[in-house]
C-alpha cells in the first residue's frame, strides 16, 4: 500500500507534465519499456523511408527524361479494358483492412480475450501475406516488361531503381511483420502473456500500423503523383 | 496489474476510423481514376494522404492518448526531415538546370506506357 502511494501519485499533464517528465529524477516515459523501444525504432525507420522518398524526389526532379506514366504501367485488365492502378488500389485496401483487424486485436488483447486476439492477429498476418503476394506479382510483371534498376522501356531510367528500392524495402517490412505477428499470435494462444500482460500485442500493432503508414506515403508520392 | 495501464478504448472509435480510412483511400484512387491533373491533383492527393496518416498515427497507434513526453519524442525528430526535403528540392532543381544547360534537352522525348510498347506498336513491327 505504501509503495502504491509513492509510485502512483497522479503525474502532471500538459506542458507541466512534459517539463516534470524530463527534469525530475525519474522515469521519462510512462509506458512499458518495450513500447518505448518500439517507438524509437519506428522513429529511426521513419528516417530510412524518408531518405528513400527524398532520393526519389531528387532523381525525379533532376532527370531530363520524362517520368513513366505510373497509372498505365500499374494498370490491370480483367478481361476488358485495363483499369488504371487497380492492383495498387486493391493492395492499399488490403493493408487498411489489416490495420483495422490489428487495432481490434490490440483491444481484445487488453480484454484478455485470447482466442479473438489470436484469430484477429492471424487475419492480419493473412492480409499481410496476400499483400506481399500481390507485390511479387507486380514485380514479376514489371521485370517481364523489361524494367530493371538501371533501365526501363517507358521513360526515365531512374524509375526502375526507385521502384525496386522503395517497394522492395517496404515489402521486406511487411514480410517481417507477418512473421512477427504469427510468432506473437501463437504465444498469445499458448497463454505466454497471461502473467506479463498484453502490451506485446499493442507493440506488435504499432509496428504493423507503421508499415501501413509508410504505404500511405508510397501510394501518394510514387503511384499517384 | 501491468495490463490495466495499457491503451483501452471503446471499439466504436476503431470502426469509425477504419471506415474513414477506406473512404479516404477510395477518394485518392478516384483522383487517379477520373484523371484529375495539375495543382488540384497534388492538393487532393496530399490532403487525403495527410488525413490518412494523421488518423493512423493518432488513433490506431494511440498517439492522441499518450503523454506529451512521448508524443514529442515521436513527432519531434521527423520535423528535421522537412529541412532535408527542402534542401533536396533546391539541389535537384540546380542539378536539372545544369543538365539542361550542358547536356541539352530533347523536347520531343515522351514517356511511353505498356500499350505503346506491346499494343499497336508490336503489330506495326511485324508488318514491316
Amino acid at each position: 500500500m505504501s509503495e502504491a502511494a509513492v509510485d502512483h501519485a497522479a503525474p502532471l499533464v500538459g506542458v507541466d507534465g512534459l517539463v516534470d517528465d524530463w527534469t525530475a529524477d525519474k522515469q521519462t516515459y510512462h509506458v512499458p519499456w518495450g513500447k518505448a523501444m518500439m517507438w524509437i525504432f519506428l522513429v529511426s525507420d521513419t528516417f530510412i523511408f524518408t531518405c528513400f522518398l527524398t532520393s526519389y524526389l531528387h532523381v525525379r526532379l533532376s532527370t531530363t527524361q520524362p517520368w513513366p506514366p505510373q497509372s498505365e504501367i500499374f494498370a490491370l485488365s480483367f478481361g476488358g479494358d485495363p483499369i488504371p492502378l487497380i492492383l495498387i488500389a486493391i493492395m492499399t485496401f488490403i493493408l487498411i483492412t489489416s490495420s483495422g483487424t490489428m487495432a481490434l486485436a490490440v483491444n481484445f488483447g487488453y480484454r484478455r480475450d485470447k482466442i479473438k486476439t489470436f484469430w484477429l492477429m492471424c487475419a492480419t498476418a493473412a492480409f499481410g501475406a496476400s499483400f506481399v503476394g500481390m507485390q511479387v506479382f507486380e514485380w514479376s510483371k514489371l521485370i517481364e516488361e523489361g524494367v530493371r534498376p538501371w533501365t526501363n522501356p517507358f521513360g526515365a531510367p531512374q524509375f526502375g531503381s526507385v521502384f525496386f528500392m522503395i517497394t522492395g524495402f517496404h515489402g521486406l517490412h511487411v514480410s517481417a511483420g507477418v512473421i512477427y505477428l504469427l510468432v506473437v499470435a501463437f504465444k498469445v494462444k499458448a497463454g505466454h502473456y497471461e502473467k506479463k500482460g498484453y502490451e506485446i500485442v499493442e507493440i506488435t500493432g504499432l509496428y504493423w500500423h507503421f508499415v501501413d503508414l509508410v504505404w500511405v506515403f508510397i501510394f501518394a508520392f510514387f503511384y499517384l503523383l | 496489474m501491468s495490463s490495466e495501464v495499457g491503451q483501452q478504448h471503446p471499439l466504436g472509435i476503431y470502426y469509425k476510423i477504419w471506415t474513414l480510412l477506406f473512404v479516404l483511400s477510395a477518394c485518392s484512387y478516384a483522383v487517379d481514376f477520373f484523371e484529375v491533373q495539375g495543382g488540384l491533383r497534388w492538393t487532393l492527393v496530399i490532403l487525403f494522404m495527410l488525413l490518412k496518416a494523421g488518423f493512423i498515427v493518432s488513433v490506431f497507434m494511440h498517439v492522441m492518448w499518450e503523454r506529451l513526453a512521448l508524443i514529442f519524442t515521436i513527432l519531434g525528430p521527423p520535423v528535421v526531415l522537412l529541412l532535408l526535403i527542402g534542401f533536396m528540392v533546391i539541389e535537384a532543381n540546380y542539378v536539372s538546370g545544369t543538365r539542361y544547360q550542358y547536356m541539352g534537352h530533347d523536347t520531343d522525348a515522351v514517356a511511353l506506357g505498356p500499350n505503346d510498347l506491346h499494343g499497336e506498336g508490336h503489330g506495326a513491327e511485324e508488318e514491316h
